[in-house]
Parts: C-alpha cells; structure tokens; sequence
C-alpha cells in the first residue's frame, strides 16, 4: 500500500518542522521537510504530496505582526514557473488535498485567508492578535472538539489536553456576518474549555481570549485546519506534565500522546479515501 | 524623508499593549497616564512611487481586522493630550524595518537592497492626560526605552515627526600610527584614552616588541612604520583583555592562610584546579578504555560522546555588564551569543538543543537611592527575562531550566549566566564533527549579520568597572531572526560537507575569530576592505574588532566555495570571502592596499606578561544568633514559602517557550495543574528512543559570606543531587555506555587584585576564589565529573564615583548527565495519599546562611558542609532504589530546608502531608526544620515497600510521616503540633512572592 506523503514547510524562523516531522513518521507517514525557498525554486512541488504543513515557530521573528511576513510572502511571490504561489496553493485544495498550520501555521493560513474562508474568496476575515494578558504564554490547556464539525483531523476526540506557546493567539473576527457564518457552519472546531469540557473564555483555561473561545478553524470542505496549540508538542505521554502520576494511577497507561491522534487520524482518513478512489 | 505610514489599532480593539503599560505606569513610576493607544510608524528612505507606497501599506504591513492605515499623516484625536515617540539610534537594531524591507520586496516584486537600513521603525504612544515633560521623559527612560539605544519625543503631539536615524560617519577611514617611544605615564594615558585596558607592563611588552630590532626589519621591508598603528594596539588589547586570555585564572598566586600560617604559590588556577582534574578523571576514562571526553577547553564549547552515532556539545557563559545598562540587549545578546557557542564548535552546525538560566538580581523592592547609571533591579529582572524570552522563544529553542537569586549586593552588576546545549552527528560528510582542521590556503568566510560600531571594545569593556561614562556603543540588541536564518543554513552546508570548520565572532570581533583559528595553521591574510558593513566610513580597526552580532567565521575550502554561496544565496545568508589562512608565523591585516597589521601570531598569543597576584585569607569572626523561643512557625513558614530566593517563577517560567522541539520530559512546573516546581531537567534526544539528558544548575552565593570552600562544594554537591533527584545515574569510569556527566564552571566574582587604595581588602576576595577553585577540584576528581567548559567574570562591580556595589563571590555549575531511559526518571511530586514520606541524608545544626536565618536579618557561623563521602553512599543507594522502582517522588533540599521542600512535593498535588519530627536526636527544631545541610531528599514511596526500602537505605533515611488527601500541612514534634496550615494557603503565599 502507497504511504501517506507529507510535506513539512520550514525556512525564515519555523521551528517546530522536526517534531511535526516525526508526528508523521509515528502516524505512518512520510515525511518530507522542506524549505519554502526550494518550492519557490522549483525544486519541490507541493503536488507530489497529500498534506501540506505549516508548522509552529517565529517567522521572521512575528515582526509586523505574528506570521505577517511569510503570509505576504506565499501570498505575493511567484514560483519559477511564473505561477503565485498562493494560486498553487488553491490548485492543490482543488485536487481534494490537506492543509494544517499550527500556532505560527495557523497564523499564516487565517492572514492569507485560507481559515476560515467562509466566501470562498481566500480573503482575510479573521486576525490572531496579541492575547489579552499581554504576554507570551507556555501552557496546557484543555480544548473541546465541536461535534458537528466536519474535520476529520479530530475525529473520534471529544476533549485533548495540548500546550500553546504563543504570545499572539487572540482571534478576532472581522464582523458580524463572519462570525455567524463560522458558528452555522461549525467551522470553529476546538474550543478552550475547562476540565470538565465546558467553554470558557476565563483566563487562563482561555490563555488567550479568543472571540468565541476559538482555539482552532477549519474552512467548510475540513480539508483545511488550523489551530493554536501545538499536537505535534504531545506526541508522547511523557510530554504531558503529570505523566508520572497518570503512570502511577494507572501502570498500563499507552506511551502515546493525545495530541499524536490527529495524526493518525488524517493519515487513516486519506488512506481510507484514496482507497475508495482505487475502486 | 520620503514617505512615512503609521499603524494604529482600530479604535474598536482592545489594545493590549497600551493597557499593559498603563498598568506598569501606575505601579512602577506611580504615573497615571490614563488611556494609552500604541501605534507603528515606517519611515521609508527608498525611493517609491506614491501607488508602491499605498500597495505596500495596505497590503504588506496593515492587518486589514485590527489597523487602521495612515500615509505620510499621523493618527490624529483630541482625547489624547500628550504624546511619547521612541525612535532607535542610529545604528540599533530594527529588526521590524528590516523584515519590512523584505515583505516589500515580496509585495513589489522589487529587488531593493535589505542588506543595509531604508525603513526605520518608530514606537508611537498617545496618553490620555496631559502629562508634563519631565514626567513624560521618566515614562520614555523608566519605562519604554532606555536613553542608551532610543531617540524620545514627547510633548503635545504636533502631528509632524522628522527624525529619521541614519547612520552618518565623517569619511574617516585611515589607519593611523602610536608613538610609543614615550615616558610610562604617556603609555598608560594612550591605554586609557583608547579604551585599551591594558595595564602599564601590558604597554611596556608591546612597546618593547616594536622596539625589537628585527620586528624593525620585517615592518620596513613590508612597508609599515616603526611603530604600531592603531590597528595593531586594539587587536592587542582584544587579545590581551581579560576577558579573551583570562589573565587572573592564568596568574601566579601567593596564597597566605592567615590562620594556620600555611604558604602556597599557585602556578594558575585553571591550571591547578580546573583543567587539572578534568586531565585526572580522562586518564582514569582513557586507561578504562571509556573515554566519552571528546574535547576539553580547546574550542568554543566542550564536547562529549553520546553515542556511536551522535555528540553532546554545550556551554554557559555570562553577560553581566551589558545586562547592567541594557539588560534586555544584553541578555538577548548574551542568550543568542552563547547558542553560537555550541553552533561553532569543530566543524560547527550542530543543532541546539536546550538553553538554560540563571540569573542573580538585587531585590525588587530595593529601595536605595540610585546611582548615576544604576538601573532599578526589578527594571533589570524584567528587561533580562524579556530578552531571554525572545532570545530562545524566537529560536526555537527551549528555555528548559534555570533559577534566579536575590542579594542586594547584585543590584549594581546584576549576573546573566546563559547556557546552551546542543547535539551533532558524530561525522559530518566522514569527518569527526568535533574537530578543527585549518590548513595553508583555505578561505576565511564571515557570515550573517553585517558589521557597524556595535560593540567596539565588548571585551575590554567586560574586564573593567562599569561607570557612569560606559561607551555608547557597548550596548547591542540581539537579531534572533538573522540567527536563525544562520544556524538553519549551517545545519544544511556542514551536511553537505561545504563548511570545513567554523568559529562565532563573538567578543573581540573578526580580530579574535580570525586570530584564534590563524593558531591552527600558523597565520592568516584578511582584507578589511572585503567585510561588508552596515554604514560606510568605518575606521579599519573598527571594522576588525567590532562585535556586530550574528555572525560566524567559516573555514572553506576553494573548490566547496562555489556551492556554498550558492545555497547562502537560497537561505538569505549574506556571505564575504575576506581572506585566507596561511602558515607564515603572521597575523596579516590590509584596508584596500594598505597594511595595517602585521604582528607575529606568537607575541599576539603568547606575548601578554604573567600576572602575579597575592592572597590572604583569614576566617570571619562570626557565631550563631541567639532567636526568640516561642515562634510561630506557622507564619515563619508562610513568609519562607514568599520570600523571594523560595517563591514561585510561574510568572517567568510560562513566558519561556519550554517544551518546543517536543523532547522536555521533565519541564519546571509539572503535576496536574502544571504547579510542582522541579530539580534537574530531562529531555529525551530524539523520537526514535528514550535516551536523554538530565540538567541541572547548582549555585549558592550565601554560603560563600562564611565559607567559600563549603560554598563552592555545596553548589556542585546541589547540582548532582538535582540529577541524582530525578533517577540520574554516575558516571562509572568501567561503564561502557557513554554514561557521560559534564560540567560548565562559571565564576564570577568581584575585583579580587589587591590595590591599597581602590581594592583594599581584594587579597581576602583573591583568596575566597582560591578556596572556591579547590573545592571544585576536590568534588570533580572524587566523583569523576569532569569540566569540559567554563567561564570566568573578574570584574564583577558597579562603580559611581566613591561608591562601588560588589557581588558576592560566585560559582555556577551547570551540570548536564546522560539518562539511559527519560521514562525511569522522578518527579518531586507526592503521588498518591498513603504514600510514606523519608528525608534521606543526616541533617546537621547548619542554619547558617540560611532562608530562616535570614528572616531575622542574621548570618549565623555554622554554614552547611559537605560531606562527599557520606553524600556519594547515600546516592548510590538512591539510585539503586530507583533502579528497584522504590521512589515515587523525590526532590532536593535546598533553599528553606526541609519544611520548605515537603510543602513543594505537595503544591500543585491534591495532596497534605502528616509529619512527625520527634526521631531527630540531638538537634534543635529549628535545625530539623530550617536547616539548609546539603545532599538530602524528601522521597515518599508505596507503603507496601517500606521494608524493601529501608533495608537498602538503612541509616540514610527517616520515615517522617505520609501523604494524606486532607490537603494540609500537619507537622508534631514530640507530642505538640508545631505547623497546621492549608497547603493551599502555602500555595498562595508561594505564587504571591514575585507578583
């Protein structure tokens, strides 16, 4: 059977390529890190994958604002062959293929207006802006995956407990009208919540305070996902914080992280789809 | 000017920022500023057409969500009355203006030149009150810039702001010649006014080297004058400094123990102690057939074998005096320099893999006067934890573990130390990664950042005093994104085998990057007139010294040279071939066809005199303070459990990105709630197996008011009870694994050269550092962990006018130990109720110095001592419990003493403790509770192997008590209940401590 191929952007301040990277190697994968610059360059081309990757870090250090430079750039700059490279970007969306953005990922997918896209006209509609207690934040928190959406990164969570790290995650959206067709559409797909599962917007179980407690969006095909946290900083159970008490509660514990989940879980899912298109 | 464009916040957005500072207004300058709004302003030098100007405005810089967009006007409203602008000096970094330059480019589809400066950032802050200037200007100073690196404004906003930062320089570009055929008052005026700092027989060694008949011949025949040009003195003065030859570590001691009468001449202290027992224990390794010591004190950073496959390489350094008058731009410089350590070690381009730090302050409530040039500690504390954020937060690289001290005695020169590790492969391209080969002809390649005035005379400047009259350009603010960019692309050319070997232009510039590496082949020709710069009219000698960040010097050979600037060319390196190395025995030096150094690469290395230094110790006077006897320890414990040198670092530690890369096992804070502060560190190396490191950092300043030996010993003991805490293992000289421990040893100190006027009582000081050297022999040799790195910081004093704040003698050890398996190792958190509660270790009558002494303002005489042998069979037990699965939690006991460290095991769990204290013989209360004795645990372990374990343990441990779900803290103490408080209430005061 074909492995699933991923592709790994990294290049100008990404960081978190390497364990993006093994989330797909552990998922059952391949796959590929490759620098921006050599797409611009020809030398690799997103068509030869089924998932595209923006992974976390601080692209051109969040001057003008987090992941501003690097959107203008894959939004701006053309490949060798004359083509933007957003426009190859849209061909590859249309060819029934995935995209995920984590943290500065995520930040790059809402300013160029791939999230949440809801006029399908890749405009910007929505911000992640600095959060409200005005300082960059390392923690755990607790998300709630929306039932109704159609994401299929989350499929079979109910709740994952995930750290952000980021100092700009505040999502603010543009009007009205926007927000009512993300909440009809079910396209803010993770929500901070409490333990128990229950929204909130108090702080710091909202480390943020995201408009509609929104921690992650998807566009309305599910095809596109971004999100704050990081699934790829999970991919263990020894990364979670009290690893060695749950270990002590429950001795027979599995050694995977939640966050190694949506991994498996997008692997499957193309798997299970280009095995329906064989037939 | 040519255009400008002003972003401001829409007025329906919350602004974050403006709020913040509000706040920080109101509680640190007690200022009511009422509203603020914040603002950007590009100034744009580039020539662009008015439509350009408009694209990129709106679609390259604003946010079309958040920003409202105004070109070439300003953001106008009557509600806010006065204005603060802060615009950077010419020549700071703008890292915003550069990475502006580039998104127009994008934008454009230009090809403008981003190597140099054309748009210049300015932060813009409107204020709701009416504010008078005065007050205006302590907002700008105090509170968002520092008069240093930032140009202010403030008033009434006129709507017009003209000033535009470029750097212009009168043409001035000559080499000029010294005469040093003068009396030894002219010589050591010349040092003084060019900011040499070399002393008198300093001079006096350079004057008679150019005296020297045959250096005569050679400068003639080579067309250069007799006596030195300007170049030639500073490139001495770099390689001479203190800072570059470690010049007091190198002297010849006479040590005096007043006491005992006892003489010793002390041929070197890193001699004697440090690389000597670093030489005992790798001959004990090599004679095993063992040895990981892959490389010891002969580059940039120590190295040791992991494995077949790959190396550990790491190193701490300090950044003290540029932390003192910029204390973000100088950590930031100082966390970023340091990574440069590691990632030009051998060939170089290793992949870094932790930062940590630790940080010694005055206390934020100081509240002395001011010194002319003094920054507030608590405006020092945020400005260093700022730029460590940004520093490792924007490099992706872990801030994993650190610890922070307060002494007033750190309130004029507060202590950076930045550590970073880092992993290569063994070979790169079939070349052992670790080492340095440089041969006749191979190219010198700088790379990354370019050079200005930034830093001139960094390491001259280390070495002396701060005063109100510091150079300018001392201060620097790091560029993490240039970098990174750097590293990344280092990460790909020494795969590719492009990059013989690199170093880091670290202080001393290209003079001692290039200087040190023309060592291994025997000389070097640099043509000045190739290095590229950040503004025109640099003097040559400038250019050779400067301290510009971001760069490193690569070692190429001609035919990998063409590949290499390619790929640079992809990655948005900038590289310049600037010369090459030779084996002519010279340091050869051009500005366009000009020679302006030539200098023998022995007398440049070798040449500087021995210093000869005296010591005197005599014991302090002290005894132990006689305490009231009804306290109430309840409160005792709620006021130890706020103090600053105990309370909670959430507050700092949550603003570090501690977990990126996805391999931090143990982080700082751990338990359910993310709450239950930690020992040592652990990350696993990569996903594929659970191999890891522990690292953990011992230090403790206090002990060194009574006993610098105990104190020096105590601080490395503390630093191997953190790894031995979380289930490390010692190293075994006949252990085949590479069970490698490392050390980096970071001394900073005050003055210690005796002067009868300015340093009166620096021989006592001189032979505290004698005795804290000792004692690090003493421990490394009897426990075979070895120094693979270290660093020294003489200097370490704050000085206005008569006045001078001193730190107190002060050792780090910054250890890092090989763990086999991340997934054995121990949290300090109590587990389950029920669990049994053991202190393991003897506790002593050793109150001295310590937490609880200090609450009443006293000293005390009895200091804790250590007792390596009992300590070494207590771990050794300790390790094999774990090895038996016996220990569910374990942490150290440091700071505060026991009570402190079981209440830590219980925050953050759901947990109380019930303890009864009564089986202590012979020792008062306060000693069982407070006292701080060294190599000591509080384990608690399942009830059901209570037998096992204090069969293996025996006398080394006392069952105390266990762990309740009552979530308190219950401690009798013959019959009679000294503490009953709510952990939670402990909890609170502990979080509350640094708020």
């Amino acid at each position: 059977m074909n492995k699933v191929k991923a592709l790994i952007i990294t290049g100008y301040g990404i960081n978190c390529e390497e364990e993006m990277a093994a989330a797909y190697r552990l998922a059952g994968a391949e796959e590929e890190i490759v620098h921006l610059n050599d797409i611009f360059l020809g030398k690799c081309s997103i068509h030869d994958y089924d998932i595209l990757n923006f992974p976390g870090g601080f692209s051109f250090g969040d001057d003008l604002g987090s992941g501003k430079v690097l959107s203008n750039k894959m939004k701006f700059k053309k490949l060798k062959s004359g083509k933007l490279f957003f426009d190859d970007i849209k061909d590859f969306l249309s060819e029934g293929k995935f995209i995920l953005g984590v943290c500065n990922g995520f930040q790059f997918l809402v300013k160029m207006g791939l999230l949440p896209n809801t006029n399908g006209k890749f405009e910007q509609e929505v911000t992640l802006t600095g959060n409200n207690s005005g300082k960059f934040e390392d923690r755990w928190v607790y998300c709630k995956l929306n039932e109704n959406s159609k994401n299929p990164f989350l499929k079979g969570i109910d709740k994952i407990y995930l750290p952000v790290r980021h100092g700009e995650g505040k999502l603010i959206i543009k009007n009205e009208r926007i927000k009512n067709e993300i909440l009809e559409k079910n396209l803010n797909c993770l929500t901070y919540c409490d333990k128990e599962g229950k929204k909130t917007s108090e702080y710091p179980m909202n480390p943020n305070g995201s408009e509609l407690n929104c921690a992650g969006l998807t566009d309305e095909t599910g095809r596109v996902f971004g999100l704050m946290p990081h699934p790829e900083a999970f991919l263990s159970l020894y990364n979670h914080p009290n690893w060695s008490q749950m270990k002590r509660n429950d001795p027979k514990i599995s050694e995977d992280g939640e966050g190694l989940k949506i991994f498996k879980n997008i692997v499957e899912y193309i798997l299970r789809k280009d095995a329906k298109n064989a037939k | 000017m040519k255009n400008q464009i002003q972003l401001v916040l829409k007025d329906n957005i919350f602004d974050v920022q403006g709020e913040k500072i509000e706040g920080s207004a109101l509680s640190f300058l007690n200022i009511k500023t009422g509203k603020i709004k914040t603002g950007k302003i590009f100034n744009i030098t580039y020539d662009l057409s008015k439509e350009d100007i408009q694209k990129f405005a709106n679609l390259g810089l604003k946010d079309e969500i958040i920003h409202d967009v105004y070109i070439n006007s300003f953001y106008k409203n009557s509600f806010y009355k006065s204005f603060i602008l802060v615009s950077k000096l010419p020549g700071v970094t703008d890292d915003e203006g550069v990475s502006a330059q580039k998104t127009l480019n994008d934008i454009l589809d230009l090809s403008l030149d981003t190597n140099t400066q054309h748009i210049f950032t300015d932060d813009i802050y409107l204020i709701e009150k009416q504010l008078p200037n005065d007050t205006l200007r302590t907002l700008a100073e105090k509170l968002l810039g520092n008069k240093l690196i930032h140009h202010f404004e403030y008033g009434k906003f006129t709507g017009k702001i003209e000033y535009i930062p470029e750097v212009r320089i009168e043409q001035n570009n000559e080499s000029e010649t010294i005469d040093l055929n003068v009396t030894d008052d002219e010589l050591l005026k010349i040092s003084k006014d060019r900011l040499l700092s070399l002393n008198l027989e300093e001079m006096k060694a350079i004057q008679s080297y150019f005296s020297d008949e045959k250096v005569k011949e050679i400068r003639k025949a080579n067309g250069l004058p007799e006596n030195p040009t300007d170049c030639e003195l500073e490139v001495l003065a770099q390689t001479w400094s203190e800072h570059c030859k470690h010049k007091e570590f190198a002297a010849m001691i006479h040590y005096k123990n007043l006491e005992t009468g006892e003489e010793e001449i002390i041929d070197s202290l890193f001699k004697t102690y440090i690389r000597k027992s670093t030489e005992i224990i790798r001959e004990r390794l090599k004679k095993a057939g063992n040895n990981w010591l892959l490389k010891i004190f002969t580059d940039n950073a120590g190295v040791v074998k992991i494995n077949d496959e790959s190396v550990f390489v790491w190193k701490v350094e300090t950044h003290n005096s540029p932390s003192a008058i910029d204390p973000y731009g100088g950590a930031i410089t100082g966390i970023l320099g340091n990574n440069r350590d590691p990632l030009g070690t051998g060939i170089g381009g290793g992949k870094l893999l932790f930062n940590t730090n630790v940080l010694c302050f005055g206390p934020p409530d100081y509240n002395k006067e001011l010194l002319p040039g003094q920054l507030h500690p608590k405006r020092i504390f945020e400005g260093v934890r700022h730029g460590i954020e940004d520093g490792g937060n924007k490099s992706g690289i872990p801030t994993v573990n650190g610890s922070i001290i307060f002494d007033d005695r750190y309130s004029g020169k507060p202590l950076v130390y930045c550590g970073t590790g880092g992993v290569m492969p063994y070979k790169f391209a079939g070349v052992n990664s670790w080492e340095k080969p440089i041969d006749d002809g191979d190219l010198i390649i700088m790379a990354g950042g370019r050079v200005g005035k930034d830093g001139i005379h960094g390491a001259t400047f280390s070495s002396a005093e701060i005063d109100e009259h510091s150079p300018q350009s001392a201060v620097q603010i790091g560029s993490p994104i240039t970098q990174k960019l750097l590293s990344d692309f280092m990460q790909e050319a020494v795969k590719q085998g492009l990059i013989k070997c690199s170093t880091d232009n670290g202080a001393g510039g290209l003079s001692s990057s290039v200087g040190e590496l023309a060592q291994i082949s025997g000389g070097a020709e640099i043509l000045l007139g190739k290095v590229p710069l950040k503004y025109a009219n640099l003097k040559p000698w400038e250019i050779f010294v400067s301290e510009s960040q971001e760069r490193m010097t690569f070692v190429v050979e001609e035919d990998k040279k063409e590949a290499l600037f390619e790929l640079a060319k992809e990655r948005e390196v900038e590289l310049s071939d600037i010369g090459k190395f030779t084996s002519t025995g010279f340091i050869d030096v051009r500005y366009d066809n000009e020679k302006v150094i030539l200098l023998e690469m022995d007398f440049l290395h070798n040449g500087v005199p021995r210093k000869y230094m005296k010591a005197e110790w005599k014991k302090p006077e002290l005894s132990e303070p006689e305490l009231p006897s009804n306290l109430d320890y309840n409160e005792i414990l709620l006021k130890l459990m706020g103090s600053y040198n105990i309370c909670s670092r959430e507050n700092v530690i949550r603003q570090y990105d501690h977990e990126v890369k996805g391999k931090t096992i143990i982080k700082p804070l751990m338990g359910e709630n993310g709450k239950s502060p930690q020992d040592a560190a652990v990350m696993r190396l990569n996903f594929d197996s659970f191999e890891g490191i522990a690292i953990s950092n011992g230090i403790c300043p206090k002990f060194g008011d009574i006993d610098a030996y105990e104190m020096s010993a105590g601080a490395f003991d503390e630093a191997i009870r953190q790894i031995i805490s979380v289930g490390g293992k010692f190293p075994d000289i006949n252990d085949k694994t590479n069970r490698f421990w490392t050390v980096n040893d970071n001394f900073c100190v005050p003055d210690s050269a005796f002067d009868e006027e300015n340093n009166p009582n620096g021989k006592q000081k001189l032979a505290k550092l004698v005795q804290m050297n000792k004692a690090l022999f003493d421990m490394s040799v009897f426990y075979n962990i070895p120094m693979t790195s270290g660093k020294d910081s003489m200097k370490n004093d704050f000085k206005a006018g008569k006045v001078k704040i001193s730190v107190p003698p002060t050792i780090l050890y910054s250890m890092v130990a090989k763990l086999s398996d991340v997934r054995k190792t121990i949290t300090s958190n109590f587990k389950a109720k029920v669990d049994l509660i053991y202190i393991l270790g003897k506790t002593y009558n050793e109150l001295g110095a310590s937490e609880f002494y200090k609450l009443f303002d006293k000293l005390g005489a009895n200091v804790p001592k250590v007792r390596k042998e009992n300590a070494k069979r207590l771990y050794e037990k300790l390790i094999k419990a774990n090895e038996q699965n016996l220990i569910e939690s374990c942490h150290d006991l440091s700071d505060g003493g026991m009570v402190v460290a079981v209440c830590e095991s219980a925050i953050g769990t759901e947990f109380g403790v019930e303890l009864d204290v009564s089986e202590y013989k012979d020792l008062s209360l306060n000693a069982i509770l407070f006292s701080e004795t060294h190599s000591r645990f509080v384990v608690s372990i399942k009830p059901e192997k209570k037998g096992k374990f204090e069969k293996l343990l025996k006398e080394d441990c006392m069952l105390i008590g266990k762990v309740t779900s009552d979530k308190k803290m219950k401690i009798n103490f013959k019959e009679e209940c000294v503490f009953d408080v709510e952990i939670e209430k402990l909890q609170r005061a502990w979080e509350k401590g640094l708020t």
